[in-house]
């Protein structure tokens, strides 16, 4: 199809679209008089259900557990796609750490890092450590929690790649590390579902004790899904992140003869 | 009664489908969804806002006061790590046709390479 007559559809495909958002639209409050079932009632009686805080961290791990279990596994199924995607092909091979540094293949070596960013780095690793955690640990009471707080630890990653070298970021998280969190962190998730069935009750039911509300142990099972998520993301955009650094660095076409 | 939050999100969609349509580079057509599903967020979060309220955080408001609607922000949470990751995954596509085809232009990856 010519670039033109492609255009001419898109315009013609927004028409129809204009039409049907405008009549979507009519149906739906006016901005700002919010009226849906749903968010009130949770609003009203989350907080003495679950004992957690943040009802966005109740809804995405409790009363929608089941659908977020579903989202864990596509974000799972996204990961180890860009993990196959990435492997080395047939007629390439991952050159050795030091046989990357030999190389005079000046036009895909790693620009030289300069001592501003690695000072920079440096001092920044420790505290987004630290941040990353502490979103993780609190969210069920404040904002953040497993997917924010476990792309916080990711970063941390990729700040000792910015500091140091590829070999030192392999060093800190080696891919057997990653890939086991990763997939620990998705089976966690599903087996504190089956706690629920454990008790007699239903998947993903929230059967552990709640503790005190505002408290860091409350909240029953959105605590432990929390920490499954957050190792699961944590792992996840550290390979995500470590694949294409690999593929960017290490992997050259094979040397034919 | 405001109709921005709806047009922006209108908007968003618009270009971002635009720059699919006509892109020349896979790249950009990456980027171009990432635009086109940051407006389900806006749209998300239009419907759920509340004049007024705070967010969905009962720490230092007292129980019952009027909050914005949890469902829907719980929604776009994990619609933007989902979006992220897929994102990843059709950037590595895009490197390996890069490798396979030599180019990263979508009009010249019409014939099929056994």
């Amino acid at each position: 199809m010519s670039f033109n007559s492609r255009r001419n559809l898109f315009f013609l495909g927004m028409l129809g679209f204009g039409v049907l958002y405008l009549w979507g639209l009519k149906g739906l409050p006016d901005f700002g008089r919010y009226e849906g079932v749903y968010g009130i009632t949770l609003n009203k009686v989350a907080v003495a259900q679950t004992h957690a805080t943040n009802l966005v961290a109740a809804v995405t791990f409790d009363y929608r557990g089941f659908d977020t279990l579903g989202e864990e596994f596509i974000l799972f199924a996204a990961v180890v796609g860009v993990a196959i995607l990435l492997r080395a092909q047939r007629d390439e091979a991952a050159t050795a750490d030091e046989e990357a540094e030999e190389s005079k293949d000046e036009s895909r070596s790693a620009p030289h890092t300069s001592d501003a960013v690695r000072v920079l780095g440096l001092a920044l690793i420790g505290p987004t450590v630290l941040f990353g955690l502490y979103v993780v640990a609190h969210g069920h009471l404040t904002p953040g929690g497993g997917f924010s707080g476990g792309v916080v630890l990711a970063t941390a990653a990729l700040l000792v790649y910015l500091t140091g070298e590829y070999v030192a970021l392999r060093r800190v998280s080696p891919e057997s590390l990653t890939e086991l969190a990763e997939s620990v962190g998705a089976g966690g998730y599903a087996a504190v579902g089956f706690l629920g069935l454990l008790a007699g009750q239903a998947f993903l039911t929230n059967v552990l004790p709640l503790g005190t509300t505002g408290q860091l142990n409350s909240s029953g099972t959105i605590l432990l899904i929390n920490l499954a998520v957050s190792v699961e993301v944590a792992g996840g955009f550290s390979l995500i992140l470590a694949e294409f650094l690999e593929q960017t660095l290490l992997v050259r076409e094979r040397k034919h003869g | 009664m405001s109709y921005l939050p709806f047009a922006v999100a209108a908007w968003l969609f618009a270009v971002g489908l635009y720059g699919i349509v006509t892109s020349r580079h896979l790249i950009h057509l990456v980027i171009c969804l990432s635009v086109l599903q940051s407006s389900t967020y806006v749209l998300l979060l239009a419907i759920g806002y509340r004049t007024g309220a705070s967010a969905p955080i009962f720490v230092e408001i007292p129980p019952g006061a009027p909050v914005v609607d949890p469902v829907v922000q719980a929604l776009t949470l994990t619609n933007s790590v989902v979006a992220a990751t897929v994102s990843a995954l059709l950037l590595a596509l895009a490197v390996q046709v890069h490798k396979k085809a030599g180019t990263f232009d979508p009009d010249e990856l019409d014939i099929l390479h056994g």
